[in-house]
């Protein structure tokens, strides 16, 4: 008797609940969540710390002038509610998440599924797109070109650290440097020697490239944020190169009247050039692409996943530590030389200015925020990166602001980025699959 | 070094600062032949295992190998991945798959180093490119099979149980066609039903030609499975041997009982 009466408590404490029973499942992870009321009770905290802190810029007005003070009590209920509902959507959300209760399936699957199932939509979508890239000079403005231009430029670039960090897992924050290289390779060639762009293209590509090694060669034992400290490092040592070395690159003054890419003689006005210029990109773009997902399917693309995956084992594997990192940086800093020339010809002038650390951090954000080793992430979060801000001029001066907010969401709700990587699948015969019960 | 042996060990020693991991070992793996490592924990078998795969630099001492064909030669201070391009493979005691990859590409991984496409032949798509990346295809698929994985290869490599994620890293090992294969604790966490299948496949890859030397703590294992056995205690060889006289030695059975009562 006194056995079973010890044993009695505990049972009932994790079956019944709240009078009804659950499976074991779900009732663990009730047990999980906190309560409701404790929720709120939180939630209440964070509006009032939020009401304390904004009450200085947000009630407070001192008028120097009138030599008044004017109190502006609504706003503090504003804030305060504002502050409640959007901590309580968090955790509403966060509980969601967790408890994975969401019945419709991920988009991205359905996407992928609606795509599978019939062949030729992925034809007609793509014959679409390409319409639509082929027309789209001649239906808009040449502001709009101009702002797709650089947003196409950006998914270039995207692509490009992708290969650093997607798929090699080597986070690299000194990316502009290789962008900056190849711009001044075709400004300076143009400006000495009037080295024209498509033969500065490949060139811009291979000084990156050969940059990308030069760079690898001291950071091949860096891991992580060792690796991430010392290629931050050498983007500002570009910059600051190229900001103090006047005799070369002209300092901050930088270079101008680079030539627009040749125009076959034809003469074409800012709108042809743009035009132009928009086709090259698109062509470039296309170009990456396919490199990039040929490559990521292949012998290298492999050795670059399985040394982000697992160094030791991927050596024991008889893969070339050295090597393989050696060419994920140079095949990714040629893409931004690509960048670079192409920038250098967009805009014609080119500074130091352009190649600050905050071109490395979108480029990195674009990647991240896209999707890591996810082709289609990329081209989508470039998308979102850049043409946001340029449509919503108007909250300019929250661009940061709504830019950090995206980051933390996406980190939060979906680390994987927008659009998650997927692998290739093989096709086999059927009949070589029998094998062997799993 | 005679023309039955594949590997040679002799006065193999490594510290770590003060700790003697290894002291003085010698060992010998003959053709065809399975060798059993075995010792309590932390008694360097591992650590014998990294050294031969060149993970840690030994202080001193010889590590030979013989290639089938071949002429024997020194492995000491060479890359890990020049050791496995030689044709010597190994497992991990604690898994080491590329877990955001698929079974077969995981085995597509070990064909590394015996396949040649480079960044070239990989974006234009050669024709020569195209052909060995299809051979490398069969030939993992074909490693699959054989370890009895072939129904999976488009499943995540950590959406597998644990057992057959075991059997997938020898499948990925074998991709890299050894001549030796070091399996470090294959049986590791499995039941007995398991056991037993990694017994019949151990046995299989030896009758391929492969020469194997294992770490493994499950003795009925490693007594039915092995032709000789070397015991490690403390970084000293203390026995050598056929199963039978090893399990009958007993500084090996003090090593994994500790003194008798009435000794």
């Amino acid at each position: 008797m006194p056995i079973k009466h010890e044993n009695a408590p505990s049972i009932g404490k994790t079956a019944s609940c709240d009078g009804y029973s659950l499976p074991a499942s779900r009732r663990n992870l009730r047990d999980r969540l906190p309560k409701t009321g404790f929720n709120t009770l939180k939630s209440l905290g964070i509006a009032l710390w939020f009401m304390f802190l904004t009450f200085p810029i947000m009630v407070i007005k001192v008028s120097p002038l009138e030599k008044t003070i004017e109190w502006r009590w609504s706003r503090l209920v504003y804030v305060g509610a504002g502050a409640f509902s959007l901590s309580m959507l968090w955790r509403f959300l966060i509980y969601r998440m967790e408890a994975g209760t969401s019945f419709k399936k991920p988009l991205q699957e359905r996407l992928s599924l609606f795509f599978q199932r019939k062949k030729s939509r992925k034809a007609t979508a793509l014959a679409a797109a390409f319409i639509f890239a082929a027309l789209f000079p001649f239906i808009f403005s040449t502001y709009q070109t101009s702002i797709m231009i650089s947003a196409l430029m950006y998914v270039m670039l995207g692509l490009g650290l992708n290969i650093v960090v997607g798929l090699a897992g080597l986070l690299d924050l000194g990316y502009v440097a290789f962008y900056a290289a190849g711009a001044y390779c075709y400004a300076l060639l143009n400006h000495h020697f009037g080295v024209g762009f498509w033969t500065a293209l490949p060139l811009a590509g291979a000084i990156a490239a050969v940059m990308g090694i030069f760079l690898g060669f001291p950071v091949l034992r860096l891991r992580g944020d060792y690796l991430a400290i010392v290629t931050l490092g050498f983007g500002e040592i570009i910059r600051l190169v190229l900001e103090n070395w006047n005799e070369f690159s002209f300092g901050p003054s930088g270079i101008a009247g680079i030539d627009r890419p040749w125009d076959f003689g034809l003469g074409f006005t800012l709108r042809g050039h743009t035009i132009y210029l928009f086709y090259i990109v698109c062509l470039l773009v296309l170009l990456t692409m396919v490199v990039v997902s040929r490559l990521r399917n292949s012998r290298i693309g492999r050795a670059w996943i399985a040394l982000r995956e697992d160094e030791i084992a991927c050596e024991a594997m008889g893969i070339d530590k050295t090597r393989t990192k050696l060419t994920a940086f140079a095949l990714g800093a040629t893409w931004a030389g690509f960048g670079g020339c192409l920038l250098a010809a967009k805009t014609t002038f080119i500074n130091p200015a352009s190649f600050t650390f905050m071109e490395s951090a979108i480029i990195l954000s674009i990647v991240v925020l896209g999707g890591m080793g996810s082709i289609s992430g990329v081209i989508l979060g470039a998308f979102i990166l850049i043409l946001m801000p340029e449509y919503l001029r108007a909250f300019s001066e929250y661009r940061m602001l709504a830019f950090g907010a995206a980051m933390v969401i996406i980190m939060v709700f979906r680390p994987q980025g927008l659009i998650s990587a997927t692998r290739k699948r093989y096709e086999f015969p059927e009949e070589k699959r029998e094998g062997e019960k799993p | 070094m005679d023309g039955d042996q594949v590997l040679q060990v002799r006065g193999l020693t490594m510290d770590f600062g003060g700790l003697r991991a290894l002291a003085e070992v010698d060992l010998d793996v003959g053709r065809n032949e399975i060798v059993a490592l075995i010792g309590p924990n932390g008694a360097g078998k591992t650590t014998f295992f990294n050294c031969i795969t060149s993970v840690h630099d030994p202080d001193r001492g010889d590590m030979i190998i013989q290639p089938p064909g071949k002429a024997p030669q020194r492995i000491n201070g060479l890359k890990p991945n020049a050791v496995t391009e030689l044709g010597i493979a190994r497992t991990f005691q604690n898994i080491r798959l590329f877990k955001d990859m698929t079974v077969l590409e995981n085995v597509m991984v070990g064909r590394h180093c015996r396949t040649r496409a480079g960044i070239a032949g990989a974006i234009f798509s050669t024709k020569q490119a195209r052909a060995e990346e299809r051979a490398c295809m069969d030939f993992a698929f074909s490693m699959l099979a054989k370890v009895g994985l072939g129904n999976r290869a488009d499943e995540k490599a950590s959406e597998l149980p644990y057992g057959a994620q075991r059997r997938l890293e020898i499948a990925r090992a074998l991709a890299t066609e050894p001549f030796l294969l070091l399996l470090d604790e294959p049986a590791a966490g499995m039941n007995p039903s398991e056991t037993d299948e990694m017994d019949r496949l151990v046995s299989r890859i030896r009758e391929e030609g492969v020469s194997i030397l294992l770490i493994e703590h499950d003795m009925k294992l490693v007594m039915s499975i092995s032709d000789r056995i070397y015991v490690l205690d403390y970084g000293n060889l203390i026995a050598s041997g056929t199963p039978q006289e090893v399990a009958g030695n007993s500084r090996v059975i003090k090593a994994y009982l500790g003194e008798s009562f009435d000794a």
